[in-house]
């Protein structure tokens, strides 16, 4: 009896596999196909979830019509390992014939995409991933998301504007939050600040109190954070047990730490804490208002945080691009079309600059507020437009 | 009664010879599944990323199962030697830029092996000191130190942003890889697998390969009826690591990319799992349960991205509930029944 159900189940299993296998069926001329390719399993699943439903809430607005053609979106889990992001972007631009590829949650992925994207001249648009090199990595990478050297910078500055002298420095272990140690202390150091000490923590499995204790012990004016999205919970839940309040210690950090996703589980204890990001679930605008509102509507339970919204304008530069092609999907043109182009998104004003393929994008302080019994980030300060540092500083050089 | 000692002697090695021969022989669905892998190549080019990621598994998953199937040792961090495979051909291929012997894949591949086996040589000593539960940890121990030293070695492995710049040559300086054609990949993948597998082959049904099942069964009397317990096990752990090494590197050179992740826990936690869903000491359960694993998950993962999880792990529960012996298990019944003999190989 058991082994006939088995048998069953390998047979049905097999019949599956054959069809998986069959060539896909031939599509007409006037569909453009968008390749997503996100975390939607394992550690980084909270990234893909936002995005993905970030892009079907656009879809939903905005039609799928774009330049002429129906735009079609493929979404695939590469569970956020490099090989197999690497493999589906080849699948999706040989086989299917992907137009664009989109997505990439970590630095590694979109860096594993970048010489795929070149060869096939394919536009990669990056809709998470925040190292500064990436835009480099390829001439065919645009970038929606950020840049943590640009997030990074206004607080550092905040920071000198309020009298911070010495601080200490805690960040994940790989390629953002080194960028982001990087660029704060370069700001604090220019202005005549101290860095106590530079902590890192491990990007898997972290365990933070260690580092916070030693933190703590050097008694800095402030603590600079920076962890990925999604562990902003757990970090801030160790912060608010050593009460770094108490010892006159201000706890900063990036929007990561005080993710919007998350934000409303952490408690009181991050009540006050000063960061600064270039979205908030918060921000003050009709566009954001309309933004958020349909997005809790349509994924109830869950807040769109920055990542979200990296997607929500990664697809509205794909549309805009094909608009602006007229349906064209040859990949230079559409990376041509999609440099220098501006609107308005719930963030705030955007544009893509056409030096660099990368963002430029207003950057907030922001303050842990409750508002109607919910926490979060209000903002009260603005810098207006700001590019990637990193590539600022390289092209000034040069 | 000296003569009908050795008489019985004698009688005994040729039996002993036919036993040996009858286990080395072919059978027939060997080579309709190894056809079979080959020709997929030119049925489903467009498919052959895909392919080339089952061969790679497979080849990994068969290094874990002459560890874990027939030496018995339990080893929960074979990535480690995946992982260090992987970055010496990525390193290789970039130092040499795409041309010349350090490009050479075929040389990557030869230099990768020595490198893990010898790593593989030097390990055993530490694996072999201790039963099931701390050759676990042990094994674990080694991997963790391996993923943390290609983290802190930023500078030769690129950290956490993975390792750019990985060129491999043209395969025996012919066939150049092209993303545009992944069954060039594939193939090549696939040969080397094949090959590896034969040399598998014999040397599990050689005297060592009996040997091995033998203190796999009972290591306290093998060692009384002579057999060097420790010594065949070092030897078998380092064939292991060097099956293991090939297989890294031939994912860092057919995808020209290697990251951390190569040297996570998750490789060598999927990898068990592979050779324990296809049937534990058999080798073709290496192949047949990577096959199995990367075509449900690429099936799962196209029909719900969000959930496939779930319905693999269901899949793998009701397969280790209800069938004994993994996919293997499965087939030899079904093997013996057809043709009324007794085991597969």
């Amino acid at each position: 009896m058991n082994a006939k159900i088995t048998r069953r189940h390998t047979l049905a299993a097999f019949a599956l596999a054959a069809t998986a296998l069959s060539p896909f069926a031939a599509h007409a001329e006037d569909v453009v196909k968008v390749g997503v390719i996100l975390p939607m399993t394992g550690p980084s699943a909270s990234t893909g979830r936002e995005i993905a439903a970030a892009i079907k809430l656009f879809q939903a607005q905005k039609g799928d019509k774009a330049g002429g053609k129906k735009v079609e979106v493929i979404i695939k889990d590469d569970t956020g390992v490099a090989d197999i992001t690497k493999r589906l972007a080849q699948e999706l631009i040989v086989n299917d014939k992907a137009s664009v590829i989109a997505g990439f949650g970590l630095t590694p992925l979109a860096l594993a995409v970048a010489p795929i994207a070149t060869q096939a001249k394919v536009p990669a648009v990056v809709m998470a991933a925040g190292t500064a090199i990436i835009t480099e990595a390829s001439p065919y990478i645009v970038r929606t998301s950020f840049t943590l050297p640009q997030n990074t910078m206004p607080i550092a500055q905040w920071a000198v504007k309020n009298g911070i002298k010495k601080v200490v420095t805690l960040v994940t272990d790989y390629g953002p939050g080194i960028d982001a140690e990087k660029t704060f202390v370069a700001t604090i150091k220019e202005n005549g600040g101290q860095v106590l000490d530079s902590l890192r923590s491990p990007l898997k499995n972290p365990e933070f109190a260690p580092f916070l204790q030693k933190a703590k012990d050097l008694k800095p004016d402030a603590l600079f954070l920076f962890v990925p999205s999604g562990q902003g919970a757990a970090l801030m839940k160790q912060v608010s047990e050593r009460d770094f309040a108490k010892e006159g210690i201000k706890v900063i950090g990036t929007g990561d730490v005080t993710d919007d996703e998350q934000l409303n589980n952490m408690g009181d204890a991050v009540l006050g804490m000063i960061t600064s990001h270039n979205y908030s679930a918060d921000h003050d605008s009709p566009e954001n208002k309309a933004y958020v509102a349909a997005f809790e509507k349509a994924n109830p339970g869950l807040r769109p945080n920055f990542m979200s919204v990296g997607g929500y304008d990664g697809m509205a530069l794909i549309y805009a691009a094909l608009d602006k092609t007229k349906g064209d999907t040859n990949g230079t043109k559409l990376v041509e079309a999609m440099k220098g182009m501006s609107w308005t998104s719930p963030r705030g004003p955007i544009s893509i600059d056409p030096e660099t393929r990368d963002i430029i994008q207003n950057v907030y302080i922001r303050k842990v507020e409750k508002k109607n019994g919910q926490l979060y980030n209000v903002e009260f300060s603005t810098m207006a437009n700001v590019k990637d540092p990193f590539k600022a500083a390289k092209a000034a050089k040069k | 009664m000296i003569d009908t000692a050795l008489h019985a002697t004698t009688g005994g090695e040729s039996r002993a010879m036919a036993w040996f021969a009858e286990r080395a022989k072919w059978r027939w669905p060997e080579f309709a599944l190894w056809i079979a892998a080959f020709a997929l190549a030119f049925v489903f080019p467009s498919r052959s990323a895909l392919f080339n990621e089952v061969a790679i598994l497979a080849l990994f998953a068969l290094s874990l199962d002459i560890v874990l199937g027939y030496a018995g040792i339990v080893s929960l961090g074979h990535g480690a030697f995946f992982g260090l495979g992987a970055y010496v051909a990525g390193l290789l291929a970039k130092a040499g830029g795409g041309a010349g012997l350090y490009s050479d894949p075929t040389f990557g591949l030869l230099v990768a092996a020595a490198v893990c086996g010898f790593v593989g040589y030097l390990t055993s000593f530490l694996v072999l000191r201790g039963a099931d539960l701390t050759r676990l940890m042990v094994t674990l121990g080694v991997a963790l130190i391996f993923a943390e030293l290609a983290n802190r070695m930023a500078w030769l492995t690129g950290g956490a942003d993975g390792l750019q710049g990985v060129l491999p040559g043209k395969i025996l300086g012919l066939v150049e890889f092209n993303f545009m054609h992944p069954e060039y990949a594939y193939l090549y993948s696939l040969s080397v697998l094949f090959i590896l597998f034969i040399v598998a082959r014999k040397v599990i049904n050689s005297p060592f390969g009996v040997s091995l099942r033998a203190i796999k069964g009972n290591a306290l009397r093998a060692g009384a009826i002579g057999i060097n317990v420790n010594r065949r096990l070092n030897g078998a752990y380092t064939m292991g690591a060097a099956y293991a090494g090939v297989a890294g590197a031939l994912l860092a050179q057919t995808t020209a990319f290697v990251s951390l992740d190569v040297l996570e826990f998750h490789r060598s936690a999927d990898v068990m799992l592979i050779v324990i869903f296809g049937g534990v000491g058999t080798l073709y359960g290496a192949i047949v349960g990577a096959a199995a694993f990367k075509l449900l998950y690429d099936l799962l993962a196209a029909a719900t991205p969000q959930y496939w999880q779930f319905w693999l792990g269901l899949i793998l529960v009701l397969l280790v509930l209800f069938v004994r012996g993994g996919i293997m298990g499965l087939v030899s019944g079904l093997y013996a029944r057809m043709t009324g003999k007794g085991e597969t190989p």
